[in-house]
């Protein structure tokens, strides 16, 4: 994969598939510590700590334990090739949360990249889930909270052409709001 | 000029939607599922699903509901697309690129014909 926001898409249906009810997804960039850092926490089903300890090891997952496959180790790697690390909190019945920080001027690190589209995706198509995504930059936060959007929206699904236009517009204004050099089309290799 | 969207924004769109429902109340439902599992998205499924989103701006389709699946277990055709459009057989797509996903929404979700080039036969 080549961008981070892809890393986060696929991390978050770990979450999705472990039926959390509410997701947070974190990304905290900053410049003076030159981190970047990433969270995505729910409150799902949760794993034992051997059950951790095995989604850590690409080797040892497997094809019967299918809520967790190659994801997390990619992400794993893709950290430590870059100063950081990868953690994983989790209790069972209590939900996950999955901390990875990089280097952010590391040579290697791959760009944060179309981050909207990831949300805009994940808010989209699961609907039954209460989502918050919180976008920092050095120390500034923007925070979105779905849920006055469902409220105000009731019954209608996201998936109606102003609306959808609408909250991708809310996304991107708040995170161009507090880092100006945030580009949504950063990486538009898709070609 | 603070250009960010408000909640009234969405108010205004949630009303104009509501006005093109009423107008196109005959339409059967249809529904779009993406694959997202890490072979879906390692093959792209997010810019296919993102496709999807803005033709259904473009072209204002309404009463269409995009969900998301995980693997399936073909991750070698991902990414994968599936349409249901109301009592109609499932159909799945495989190598949806967004330009296939497009070709999908314009062809099989708003004329109903079905696109046979890229139809799996599960």
């Amino acid at each position: 994969m080549r961008e981070l926001s892809l890393h986060l898409l696929d991390i978050a249906e770990n979450s999705i598939a472990a039926e959390a009810k509410c997701i947070k997804i974190v990304v905290n960039e900053d410049s003076r510590s030159d981190l970047l850092q990433m969270i995505v926490e729910d409150d799902g089903m949760g794993m034992s700590t051997e059950m951790v300890e095995k989604v850590i090891d690409p080797f040892t997952t497997t094809r019967t334990t299918r809520k967790v496959g190659l994801g997390i180790p990619l992400l794993k790697a893709a950290a430590e090739a870059c100063n950081g690390f990868l953690t994983i909190d989790s209790q069972p019945g209590k939900g996950t949360k999955i901390f990875v920080q990089f280097q952010r001027s590391h040579i290697d690190r791959m760009p944060l990249g179309d981050l909207v589209t990831t949300m805009m995706n994940l808010l989209v198509a699961n609907l039954q889930i209460h989502w918050i995504f919180q976008y920092q930059y050095n120390g500034k936060v923007f925070v979105f909270d779905d849920q006055p959007i469902k409220n105000e929206l009731e019954d209608m699904p996201l998936t109606e052409p102003g609306i959808l236009n609408c909250i991708r517009e809310m996304l991107k204004s708040g995170i161009m709001e507090i880092n100006p050099d945030f580009s949504t089309d950063q990486v538009s290799i898709s070609k | 000029m603070s250009t960010i969207k408000s909640l009234d924004d969405l108010k205004r769109a949630k009303e104009e939607a509501l006005k093109k429902r009423e107008l196109k109340a005959t339409s059967g439902a249809a529904q779009v599922i993406v694959g997202m599992g890490t072979c879906g998205i390692a093959a792209g499924a997010r810019d296919t699903m993102k496709a999807i989103l803005e033709t259904i701006e473009q072209d204002s389709i309404t009463g269409v509901i995009v969900t998301q699946t995980g693997c399936i277990g073909l991750c070698e055709r991902e990414p994968i697309v599936q349409v249901i459009i109301g009592e109609q057989p499932k159909v799945t797509y495989g190598k949806v690129t967004p330009e296939v996903a497009r070709k999908i929404m314009k062809e099989h979700v708003e004329a109903g014909k079905i696109v046979t080039n890229n139809v799996i036969n599960l």
